[in-house]
């Protein structure tokens, strides 16, 4: 019982007093505020400790079970144990050219730029086969989505002047309407999530299907 | 099968060779479009260029990771160059663990080409974990949250860093974020702390923007390379946004004519196949 309690407890208490801090301009809040932050940033540097922890223990099992694509487990625990090892023995870890910068400039980013660089292809793919003007929503979508592609690079600005000033307007128009409809309701929504929380009435967060 | 069918068909790998020659051809053989400045881009560049030159810090936060760097990368070189040609100070740091790389990169290859000297004109503070927490924290005393650089020197004994304890004490904020990040700095910084806050993010989330640009949260925006170009051309010194302009402007020429094509060739075969 104390196990879901105390938590909740805890939940409750600090869930209060953040949201109560900001409307009580004292300087013993502000440094209580101050006191929990730090503790805050302590606790979420544990989070990437986990991550490491879960990643190793996901692929030892696949390996140690001979899953069929246990290769890609190897090569992500290679590249987990060689980074950490340049990161935490080599003795100048943090500065620029160190074998720690080299790798992560030279094997980690091209290949991250890389993945997000096709993207192109497939964006430009599904285009071509899924973008129609079947119904009228959709046509206004299009026809929108060409106006933009074309007024946010400087070939449209060659065609006509007009383009760029249709993008402008339906940016800060129609683009800006909707964005603050959503953005408020999802607002709405996070306050009424997060008070449940607060109150103990929403408690997935614990775990263990409540 | 008509023609119309036929090209509804197409095998994908063909689009993908037309994408792959309209990227590369502009590389070398480069159009030179000239590309017009937006207000966005210009209150934010104007934001920048009222900074007093050695004198308190714009604090620029390299937030993008590698997938995002192609976009992001030539608006923090345009604004760091902008910065050293000025004699701003600036001090950089990163809510992203992939970004301490890249914004390392960045600001030593900037500042190696203006000569600026580190710890005097700018610091480097590095990442750390829990983006709220940090950006709160930074609120109420910088050295809670980095009480060192990212080589683990002492912020006092950063000259750059001398007299600045909160945002009371920053002018400006620039997040250059391809996550939320950039959204962070709104409801953390200018929100509680009233803090100056522009951003550069990538040309999919440039239109969440708009409402924090219209509402006065953001003092100003870049929106993907058009923006970083933009900003190039505003502080004329020419770079990866203004290439990759050419290169953009093919493709998103190509994908409207791919489109319509595929539009036309949906119709007419819908209008044969009906009785």
């Amino acid at each position: 019982m104390m196990r879901r309690q105390i938590p909740l407890a805890l939940c409750f208490i600090f869930g209060v007093f953040m949201t109560i801090q900001y409307f009580i301009p004292h300087h013993t809040i502000a440094d209580m505020q101050e006191r929990v932050l730090m503790w805050l940033q302590t606790l979420l540097a544990f989070a990437f400790l986990l991550g490491t922890v879960s990643l190793i223990k996901l692929h030892y099992h696949k390996i140690r079970n001979r899953a069929d694509d246990r290769g890609y487990s190897f090569v992500a625990l290679t590249g987990l144990v060689t980074m950490m090892a340049l990161g935490f023995f080599h003795p100048q870890h943090n500065l620029p050219g160190s074998p720690f910068s080299l790798m992560f400039l030279n094997v980690q980013v091209p290949i991250e730029a890389t993945m997000f660089s096709l993207l192109a292809f497939y964006i430009a793919s599904a285009a071509f086969r899924a973008f129609r003007a079947r119904t009228l929503e959709a046509t206004l979508l299009l026809v929108a989505a060409c106006i933009v592609m074309l007024g946010r690079v400087p070939i449209g600005d060659m065609i006509h002047e007009g383009i760029p000033q249709a993008t402008r307007w339906i940016l800060e128009v129609p683009n800006l309407a909707s964005k603050r409809g959503v953005m408020i309701g999802v607002g709405l929504g996070m306050m009424a999530t997060s008070l449940k929380i607060i109150l103990g009435i929403e408690r997935a967060w614990m775990g263990g299907g409540d | 099968m008509s023609w119309a069918e036929k090209v509804l068909q197409i095998d994908r790998r063909w689009i993908f060779l037309a994408i792959a020659i309209a990227v590369t051809i502009p590389f070398f053989l480069p159009l030179g479009l000239p590309v017009v400045i937006t207000p966005p881009v210009q209150s934010l560049y104007d934001a920048v260029d009222e900074l007093e030159p050695n004198a308190a810090p714009l604090l620029l936060s390299i937030d993008y990771a590698p997938a995002t760097l192609p976009e992001l990368e030539p608006m923090s070189m345009a604004i760091l160059r902008h910065c050293f040609a000025k004699d701003v100070n600036v001090v950089v740091m990163t809510l992203h663990p992939a970004g301490y790389g890249l914004a390392e990169r960045a600001v030593l290859n900037a500042a190696e080409e203006y000569d600026a000297v580190y710890g005097e004109d700018f610091a480097f503070l590095g990442f750390q974990p829990g983006v709220s927490a940090v950006i709160l924290g930074m609120g109420i005393n910088i050295r809670n949250v980095f009480p060192a650089d990212a080589y683990g020197a002492p912020v006092d004994d950063l000259p750059v860093l001398q007299g600045v304890r909160n945002y009371d004490d920053i002018p400006l904020v620039i997040s250059l974020a391809g996550w939320s990040a950039a959204e962070a700095w709104v409801y953390y910084a200018h929100q509680p702390y009233r803090q100056t806050v522009g951003a550069g993010v990538t040309a999919v989330m440039a239109t969440d923007f708009y409402p924090y640009l219209d509402a006065g949260q953001l003092v100003g925006l870049l929106g993907g390379m058009r923006g970083a170009a933009e900003y190039e051309g505003l502080i004329q010194r020419p770079d990866q946004g203004v290439r990759g302009m050419d290169s953009q402007s093919v493709i998103h020429l190509l994908i409207i004519v791919l489109i319509a094509i595929g539009n036309a060739a949906y119709f007419i075969s819908r209008r044969k196949k009906t009785p």
